[in-house]
Parts: C-alpha cells; structure tokens; sequence
C-alpha cells in the first residue's frame, strides 16, 4: 500500500465482498486528478452490503475471477499479495526472485502459502482459515513451465493427451489432440518425442498440453526465457493471439516489461514480494507511483528528491529544481523521468519562462539500430567518461541535428512527464480512507 | 591346463544343481530388492523428515559391511537359541540352514545396490514434470506408473542387474545362515569353495566358467 492509492483486497479485510465478486480493476472511481480508492474495498470497509446496479464498470454476471491473497514465508522475505484477475490477462512483473514464479505455483498448487485464501470463479481453491487446500489435479488450472516440462519419454499426441479427462473414448481422445495440434499448427509432426522439436513447437505443444484440459486459469511462467531471440518475436505474437482466444483467465510471469506491456492489459509489479504497482499498463507506465515500480518499468533516470513547493522539488542527484505538473504527493521521496521523454531545445528559446530547461553537456553515447543513447552532465561540462547524470534515448534523425549544435545543449525535462515516486511499503492513512468514503457516498 | 580340462570333462555328468539353486535363489533375490529397493528409493526421495540420513545409511550398510558381519547379525537375530529364531522355530518358520536363509541373505546383499541405483536415476528426474503432470490431472498413481517409473526406467534395469549379479555371486553370509548342504543350499560360489577345497580344480574351472557366462549375459549394456 502506497499513499497514492488503495489497492483492492488488501489483507486484514478478508471478509470483504471482494474476494467473491471479482472486480476488475476498472471498477474505481475516479476522484479528482490523482484520487483512486477502490469501490470494493471501500464498502467493505464501510460494513456495507454492495449495490452495483450504479457500478459503471459492472463485470458480467458470467465474469472470470480468480482472487488471491496469500502469504508465503521465504528464506529472504515474505512474499505477500493480494490481487484479482479476469479475463483481461495479467502481467505479474519483477526482477528475478521477486516471488513472481512462486505465485503462479500457489495458485497451481504446487507449493502451499502459510497463510491466505485463492479463490477461482467461486471455488475456494485454497484457505488456511478453514483448511482448504485442493489438490493440484483438482485446480483445473494450466500451466506453462519456464523449460515446458514436455513428457520426454511421451510422443507429442500422448503428451497432449496426458491432461485430457479420463472418461474419454480412444476416438474422442483421439479427436480431442487431432483440435489442439490443429490449432496450434502442429499437423504434420507426427509421433515425435519431444527433443525433436524447436524451442517453438515445443512451447506450442507445452500450450496445446495445457489447453487440452479446457482450465479456467492459464499460468504462464516466463514463456519466451527458453527460446533465442530472434525466435522470439513470432512466437510471442502467436501466443498474444492464443491468449486473445482463451476463454479463461491469463497470467503471465515476466520480467521485461516491454513483454508483459504488449501480451497483458493489467499490470501487477512485485519487489520483493510485495505488490509495488496495480494498474492498467498505461497507468502504471505513466504513473508508476513508486520507486521499484519506476525502475522495473525501465526508467532509466531516477533522482532523490525532496519537495519545496506545492509543485516544486528539489532534485537532489541532478542538483536542479523541478516544476511540477501535478501537486507532489507527500511521501515523495525520489523523481523519474523516462529516457524518451526528455526535450531539447534546438535553437535559443527567447522564451526563458519556460521551466525545468538546463544547459546539458554530453558526455558519452551509444548507438542502437535506430535510436542513439545520450549521457549527459547537466549545469558543467564533465570531468570524465563515466561524469553524466541523466541517459536520454533520441531518434537517428535528431541525432544528427543535435551533433551539429555547440554545447551545451538546453535540455527540458517536461513538467507533465516528470513522475513523483515514493518509497514501496507506506499505509495510508485513516483520515484519507474517510473522505474517500465520504466522497463515494457523495457519487453514489 | 590340459589335465584340469580332461578331468572335468571325465567327471562329466556332474551335479548341476548348484546352477539350478543359485539361479533360483539369485532371481527371487532380484525380485524382493527391486520391489523393495525401488519403495524405499522412491519413499527416501520424497520424506523430506528427520532420520533421513540414517536410513539411507542402514539401507547402505550391507554393501560397506563384510558379508561375514552380515551373515553373523542375522545369525544372532534368527539362531535357533535367540528369542526370535525361537518363536520362528515354534511356528515351525525358521528359515536357518534352508533355501530360505540363502534367500534372506541375498536380498539384504543385493538390496543396497538396488536402491542406491533407483534413487539416483529418481533423483535425476526434472521435478517440473512431476508437477506438470500433477496440474494436467494426474493423481499419485498415475503419476508413479506413467511419468515417474518410465522415467526412472533406465536406473531400474541397471539397478536390477546389478542386484542379480550381487546375489548371484553372494557367499559369506550364505555360508554362516544357510550353510552348504548339496542340493539344498549349495550355491555356485558354494561349489566353487567346496570344490577348490577338495582339490577338485576341474569342477571348480566348470563353475568358474559358468558363472562368467551369466555375469557376461547379465552385464549392464
């Protein structure tokens, strides 16, 4: 919890309608410019029994919901979330052992949470109030391993047919593989075992495997690690469009974000397993809100800040201060800014009322297909290779009317792009829970 | 070298049975191992409790200890003055100085080798596909018999070779349980002994070349 925004389900109100009535997270007002309180978690809160016949955003009656709240001790941390999805695919995002991949196995069941309850369309599949703890093989949930996990001593039709019900004929067994290898476009493989085929075929069979089962989840744990780049590309957008198909409910486990931006609509992020952000991808892109959110999103330029005004800071490691587009909230602690989001100032702006520009210097650059990468020193020229304080990414083009300026450059840092972060674990506060109540009253 | 041959071949038709025996007692040895040896690799793999150790290494012990410490423990356990070879004697079961003892004394030799084998082809196994096979439906069951023991198949055809080989060729703990009573408990490696012994050099060459011929067909690849 961060004190810009409630997040849905939160532990300690457990008992809540949230849990069983798996709202997306569209279902938040809006209040004001930065305002967000969850309704759910506001009525529960309030003791209330919901009305959502008012809900703008209402799921449909047949609505996916998978809810999960648990926690689970680890050697290094507790890992400790709380969050629904629905048929929107989720992208659970962090760095390599956030407890990404362990989420997915609790809700798998292959590994067992000290505490909390997992919830799937109504089912409890998971409860250490009550002792619930289904089986993995009564979860109906698929999920796709990091290596695939491909029987090696099955062929590609029996691994498929590993998951199917028992009850089936050979014939309807039979035509039950003959529809996942027809949509998976794997006809013609035949009888192979699995070490005869590509990295792809074998994630699109682990995929039919899954699928096969018609589960109401599909996990999807780091899907492309396994496959070369330049295998990549195709093969994700083959599963972008499986999972637009899928008719249940998507997470997937990823730690790039450019990945989980182009499969997934929501994005949940976890530092250190704690949910740092959980938002719409655009939201959580354009607002990260906290530090490890700013820096798992690939914000290449993040400074501690200190405030000084209603929308001014201090930038402590770029030795500026920043005007800001929105009132800075009060647990700011550090600014971001996105490497593509900077400006410059070509030639000499009479307009000198124009805020947040610096006389920048460069230092180093390096070149990528198409964009260059700039390292500047802001306020002086640099001392040494390795004297710069912010990377900006431009275009080739601007690249080369940029080199024929003298320096330094003016550089501008936009008002409306510079993002206030605060540090991750901070309560909200009593009073702020009160007038947002008072506020949904107000709308409802 | 001449006259040992003529001499074995003078002696012809000589008692096979110890042949018979100890193919008898070898193959009913492999089969208690490999069950058991497989349950407890299989059990031990997964207990993640306390005395893990300690039972691998008891499971252990008959393949560090002298066949002779063996024969003597079970001697003292089943002995027909100790408390529980009396009660096997009362019930009339006491496997002493019969083709049961050379049993007995062949499955705890050859078990070790079973299990040590089994447990590490088991350990060898890619967890994700037990887990996999867990979320696409599988109970235990279905899981031993088509993921895990498939998978583990290679360990158990190495492992029961090795076993059979072991109870094959076991001789001190046999001597001291089962003792060498022709056609009873006499055992190839028993006739062996017996024979040298006896100065009979061409019927201990005969067994000898037996033997080399079932541990060439039981080789491991």
């Amino acid at each position: 919890m961060n004190c810009w925004q409630g997040q849905p389900g939160r532990r300690g109100d457990r008992r809540g309608p949230v849990r069983w009535l798996g709202l997306g997270l569209n279902s938040r007002f809006r209040l004001g410019s930065e305002l967000e309180i969850p309704i759910a978690q506001a009525i529960a809160r309030a003791g209330q029994e919901p009305s959502f016949a008012q809900s703008p955003a209402q799921p449909p009656a047949q609505s996916l919901a998978l809810s999960v709240d648990i926690t689970k001790r680890l050697p290094d941390f507790t890992l400790q979330v709380s969050f629904t999805a629905d048929q929107r695919p989720l992208a659970l995002l962090g760095a390599s052992g956030a407890g990404k991949s362990l989420i997915l196995r609790c809700i798998a069941g292959l590994e067992r949470p000290n505490a909390g309850r997992i919830v799937l369309n109504g089912r409890v599949l998971f409860d250490s109030a009550q002792g619930i703890d289904l089986p993995s093989r009564d979860r109906n949930i698929g999920l796709l391993f990091q290596n695939y996990a491909l029987f090696p001593h099955l062929t590609l039709p029996e691994n498929i047919a590993f998951g199917l019900p028992r009850g089936l004929s050979p014939a309807q067994r039979r035509q039950a593989v003959a529809e996942q290898l027809a949509a998976m476009q794997l006809e013609g493989l035949g009888d192979r075992y699995p070490a005869a085929l590509s990295g792809g075929q074998q994630q699109r069979v682990a995929l039919a495997r899954a699928l096969a089962r018609q589960p109401e989840v599909l996990l999807l744990d780091e899907p492309f690690s396994a496959l070369d780049s330049h295998l990549r590309h195709q093969i994700e957008r083959d599963l972008h469009l499986r999972l637009g198909q899928f008719p249940g409910i998507a997470l997937l486990v990823t730690h790039d974000i450019e990945e989980a931006y182009r499969l997934c609509e929501h994005l949940l992020i976890i530092d250190r397993g704690r949910t740092s952000a959980w938002d719409h991808k655009q939201a959580v892109l354009a607002n990260p809100k906290t530090l490890s959110a700013a820096r798992l999103t690939g914000c290449k330029n993040i400074s501690r800040a200190v405030t000084v005004g209603p929308s001014q800071l201090r930038a402590i490691d770029w030795n500026c201060t920043l005007q800001t587009a929105a009132p800075i909230p009060a647990c700011l602690t550090h600014v971001g800014m996105r490497a593509h989001q900077f400006g410059f100032l070509e030639a000499l702006s009479p307009d000198q009322s124009l805020p947040n520009r610096f006389p920048c210097w460069l230092t180093s650059w390096s070149e990528t297909p198409h964009r260059m990468t700039l390292y500047l020193k802001l306020h002086g020229p640099p001392t040494h290779g390795q004297d710069y304080q912010v990377q900006v990414e431009v275009f080739k083009e601007k690249w080369t009317v940029l080199r024929s300026l003298p320096l330094p450059w003016s550089l501008v840092f936009p008002p409306e792009r510079l993002m206030a972060l605060g540090e991750d674990v901070l309560e909200m506060d009593i009073s702020s829970t009160g007038q947002s109540l008072a506020a949904i009253h107000q709308l409802s | 070298m001449k006259g040992l041959f003529l001499t074995a071949v003078l002696n012809f038709p000589l008692d096979l049975s110890p042949l018979w025996i100890s193919l008898r007692i070898a193959a009913i040895a492999t089969l208690f191992s490999a069950i058991l040896g497989t349950a407890a690799a299989y059990g031990l793999e997964r207990y993640r409790g306390p005395g893990r150790s300690l039972l691998d290494s008891l499971l252990l012990a008959p393949l560090v200890l002298p066949p002779t410490v063996l024969g003597f423990v079970l001697l003292l356990l089943l002995g027909k003055q100790r408390p529980l070879g009396k009660l096997l004697d009362l019930v009339g079961l006491n496997p002493v100085f019969t083709v049961y003892a050379a049993i007995l004394t062949a499955t705890v030799v050859s078990l070790p080798l079973m299990y040590k084998t089994v447990r590490g082809s088991l350990a060898q196994i890619d967890g994700n596909l037990e887990q996999a096979a867990r979320t696409l439906g599988a109970g235990e069951l279905r899981l031993l018999g088509r993921i895990t023991l498939p998978l583990a198949l290679p360990g158990l055809v190495a492992g029961t070779t090795l076993a059979f080989a072991r109870a094959l060729g076991e001789f001190g703990a046999t001597l001291m349980l089962a003792g060498n009573i022709p056609g009873q408990t006499q055992t190839l490696p028993m006739a062996i002994y017996f024979a040298v012994e006896a100065g009979d050099f061409g019927e201990a060459a005969i067994w000898t070349g037996v033997i080399l011929a079932i541990a060439w067909v039981d080789s491991p690849g």
